[in-house]
């Protein structure tokens, strides 16, 4: 319980961290690693502009969404009430809010960035559930403290967890799929939903985005050299991630809407390959 | 003699129909109430309920039957009743369209029926459910397995199995609402029981492959059912096609507990049984849900083409909270029924591969994957339906006019609402009652599986440590919820709101016709899954000048492939056929005798040999 409570709690960190990285990496200063903490403060006092052509459900979707992705962080500790599966589905409410909420200001952009993260979302969806299947196929369970607390690493497990690696780059919107930092018209997909928000709400939204990055970055790193899953191994692995993924965005360009399709497709045959190597008894 | 022809069963799984049937007939009369008496004349309200009664009653009937030819005859009383409950608008072309269509299909799935219960009746020499069971144990296995495909097509038909679900787009949208709540939420059931009933009650699962078939079937039931459900824009043919996809996920349980019987997993296949019958009652609930709303969509905007609607979450805000629901529960939610049910489908699965190895291990993930894919583009689909019908603003006039349905619609979709919540929460004590029945179904003792850890957490047998409580979820949820309102309310204050307009991007006035619309949304699926919908798109531009563009059309949509390809050439090669047999028919009595002699010749040969 206190380990969620940290890692909810130096979750924005993680994203500070990456941009810094990146920033270096072009060999610029770049805002301090506390930066998404600063933001976060002035978007929850700054008071909040709702279009009037909005419904209740606007309103209310920023709570349902952090509600239900700090919901799945809790559910590593409170392991009776759901599973890694269960899990995905959370994901999938949050997201179905956020969609709603994208179509309800009666905008373009909207509805376009609604339209686009749910096809992406549901291209993720089987990826994400073969992978899944692996990771828990290995440790004979769904339950996710044991999953965590699995100790031995083969080869399925580490197909697996590539896999889930190119499906966390997806479900956090990070280069190549979609752009965190930009808000360019015709390639924002996940800005493009949450272009009307601001304030309180934005923040909301803004603390539920890292609530799932460090999920998927805590899972990822315990599921790496499973032995060392120390606290301060924790750290490091994650800290090596955040690196990985600044290299990413650094040298690759987003893609084309419909070349993410190819990007899913490779992280489908990994994870494809990961049950095969599971039948095989790799 | 008549007490041979007209038994009737009430073992679990029969009662278990009963009450499905029941639970989605009753809230539909209540909302028929309201529904017929805006849109029909007095004569013909009259006759409609009476239809719909008798198509209740046929439907429990056919549930309760005891022997085939008792079956036989409210199973098509069944289809006749619908039939005429399809062409109920007959001033409509198109609903003698559909109707057509529907009883042609119902046909062809009775006459593979007759034909399997012929084979039944020919091993058994006896009408009766029990007798058939036993004298069929000596049965050749050939002939088991061509048993079992006739049962397939045969109920599959009425299932809607791909590839033999070209009716329900077209009757599940003509009926009135309440109708189409029953067709599509219980009727298409019926097939399921009869599944059920007839191929692992009576004939038992005698293959492995008779369960892997169903599966691939389910498999690609869901995902035609849903692809074609994305690209659907008339909200009733969407429904209708999505209730493709759930046949499929149902069929996902079903075909799991015949591969696990088959191999000798008692434990495994009363789960896997019991999550498709669960996943049959909440379908049964939520779809039933979703037509009756868009019932009340199109009786208070007169449109059921999203593409027309818009905005309607304040006009008709109880109505659109149903509809937010039922979207939520297909599109399996949490903590919702469809989150349940699909959940303990896909640890079906996961279990399934756990326990077997090899091919059937790839089988059971690639399944799961692709119920993954079905449930990402479910979610999709209804934030489309959802998102583009009452959120934003209002497209047309009429639905800036649009007023809450009366009372009896309103109670209609309350109950089955409520019961949509009701079914994700009690979890823990549905699913000993689903389980109960699918013990009977698969012949083991299910009260010797333990299902439940306490009164809230259900934990799967076989141990392995995997719980799910929707209830804590819940909690869990709203907690998470209040503790961020609370928390921000006493750091930062309370919140300031200011209204505004939506950024517009400094152009003069944003109006409906800047929205995005259900076809812009359902675009990047168009093109993904080209190749299956093959999408049709015409541009035309009528220029003034070089420069000027005066007018631009646009016209898309996809392609029904089954419907295009398969069907057409089918019924075109029955006409030319047809045509060809014309020449025999000369007119001439003395020929015609020449034909009935060569015939009784025929006859008395075939006598002779066999």
């Amino acid at each position: 319980m206190i380990e969620i409570a940290c890692l909810a709690f130096l979750s924005p960190l993680l994203s500070g961290i990456i941009s810094k990285i990146k920033n270096n990496l072009r060999f610029r200063q770049g805002p301090s690693i506390f930066q998404p903490y600063f933001n976060l403060s002035k978007y929850f006092s700054k008071e909040e502009v709702v279009s009037s052509s909005c419904s209740w459900l606007f309103r209310l979707t920023p709570y349902i969404v952090f509600a239900a992705t700090l919901s799945a962080l809790l559910l590593i500790s409170f392991n009776r009430v759901g599973d890694l599966i269960a899990v995905i589905f959370l994901f999938s409410l949050a997201r179905f809010f956020l969609a709603l909420a994208g179509l309800d200001p009666a905008t373009t952009f909207g509805g376009m960035g609604s339209s686009r993260e749910m096809f992406i979302a549901s291209l993720v969806e089987p990826v994400a559930m073969l992978s899944v299947f692996a990771i828990a196929l290995s440790a004979k369970t769904t339950n996710l403290t044991f999953i965590f607390a699995q100790q031995s690493m083969s080869v399925p497990t580490i197909m697996a967890t590539l896999a889930l690696f190119l499906v966390a780059l997806a479900e956090t919107g990070r280069i190549p799929i979609d752009n965190q930092e930009t808000h360019l018209e015709l390639t924002m997909i996940h800005e493009a939903m949450v272009l009307e928000y601001s304030g309180r709400s934005l923040g909301l939204l803004e603390l539920a985005g890292y609530f799932k990055q460090v999920f998927f970055f805590w899972l990822i790193s315990s599921l790496i050299l499973p032995g060392f899953n120390e606290p301060v191994f924790l750290i490091i692995k994650m800290l090596v991630l955040c690196l990985v993924v600044a290299a990413v965005e650094v040298s690759l360009a987003k893609m084309r809407l419909f070349r993410v399709v190819d990007f899913l497709s490779f992280a489908g045959i990994l994870s494809a390959m990961a049950i095969v190597a599971l039948v095989l008894g790799a | 003699m008549l007490n041979t022809y007209f038994s009737l069963v009430f073992d679990p799984l029969a009662v278990f129909f009963v009450i499905t049937i029941l639970t989605i007939s009753i809230p539909s009369f209540i909302y028929s109430l309201g529904y017929l008496k805006g849109h029909y004349s007095t004569r013909k309200i009259v006759l409609g309920q009476f239809l719909f009664g008798l198509f209740v009653l046929a439907m429990l009937a056919v549930v309760t039957a005891g022997n085939i030819f008792f079956f036989l005859i409210v199973w098509e009383l069944m289809s006749l009743s619908s039939y005429f409950l399809v062409i109920f608008d007959t001033e409509n072309k198109k609903s003698i369209e559909a109707g057509t269509i529907y009883m042609v299909m119902a046909q062809i799935g009775t006459a593979f029926l007759i034909a399997a219960f012929l084979l039944m009746y020919q091993q058994s020499g006896s009408f009766d459910f029990y007798v058939i069971k036993q004298a069929l144990v000596s049965l050749p296995i050939q002939q088991k397995n061509i048993l079992f495909l006739l049962l397939l097509v045969g109920f599959g038909a009425k299932a809607g199995i791909v590839p033999l679900h070209i009716w329900l787009p077209y009757a599940h949208p003509q009926a009135p609402s309440h109708v189409s709540a029953l067709m599509s939420g219980v009727m298409i059931k019926t097939a399921i029981y009869g599944l059920i009933r007839f191929v692992i009650l009576i004939l038992g699962v005698n293959a492995l492959w008779w369960g892997e078939l169903v599966i691939v079937l389910a498999c690609i039931s869901c995902l035609v059912g849903i692809l074609n459900a994305l690209t659907e824009h008339d909200l009733k043919t969407l429904l209708a096609y999505s209730s493709v996809e759930n046949i499929g996920i149902i069929l996902l349980g079903v075909g799991a507990a015949m591969i696990f019987i088959k191999l000798g997993y008692p434990v495994l296949a009363v789960l896997a049984m019991g999550a498709g019958l669960y996943h049959l009652f909440n379908h049964a609930i939520f779809k039933g849900l979703l037509f009756l709303g868009a019932g009340s969509i199109y009786n208070a905007t007169g449109s059921r083409n999203i593409e027309k609607l818009g905005g309607l979450i304040n006009k008709i805000p109880w109505t659109s909270s149903y509809f937010l629901l039922g979207s939520m529960a297909i599109s399996a939610l949490p903590p919702l029924n469809g989150f349940v049910s699909e959940w303990l489908t896909l640890l079906v699965l996961f279990l399934g591969a756990l326990t077997l190895g090899g091919g059937l291990k790839l089988f059971f993930c690639f399944s799961a994957a692709i119920l993954a894919l079905t449930g990402g583009l479910t979610a999709a689909c209804f934030v489309k339906a959802f998102g583009i019908t009452f959120l934003g603003q209002a497209r047309s006039v009429k639905v800036e006019q649009a007023k809450e349905c009366g009372l009896a619609m309103n109670m209609g979709m309350a109950i089955l609402a409520f019961l949509v919540v009701i079914l994700g929460l009690g979890v823990v004590f549905f699913i000993k009652i689903f389980g109960f029945v699918a013990g009977f179904v698969m012949g083991v003792d299910a009260s010797l599986i333990r299902f439940s850890l306490n009164s809230f957490v259900i934990s799967l047998p076989l141990a392995n440590n995997i719980f799910l409580a929707t209830p804590q979820l819940l909690l869990l949820l709203l907690l998470c919820a209040v503790f961020a309102f609370v928390l921000l309310n006493l750091f930062f204050g309370r919140a300031k709101v200011l209204l505004g307009k939506t950024w517009d991007c400094g152009y003069y006035k944003l109006t409906s016709r800047n929205e995005y619309t259900a076809t812009g949304f359902s675009k990047p699926f168009r093109l993904a899954f080209s190749f299956f919908l093959l999408p049709y798109r015409k541009l035309n531009k009528v220029k003034e000048s070089f420069y000027h563009v005066k007018n631009f059309y646009y016209e898309t949509h996809t392609t029904k492939i089954f419907m295009d390809y398969i069907y057409r050439n089918l019924l075109g090669s029955t006409f030319r056929l047809a045509g060809s047999m014309r020449g025999i028919q000369t007119g001439s009595i003395n020929i015609y005798l020449g034909y009935i002699f060569l015939t009784i010749l025929l006859l008395l040969v075939f006598r002779g040999i066999f």
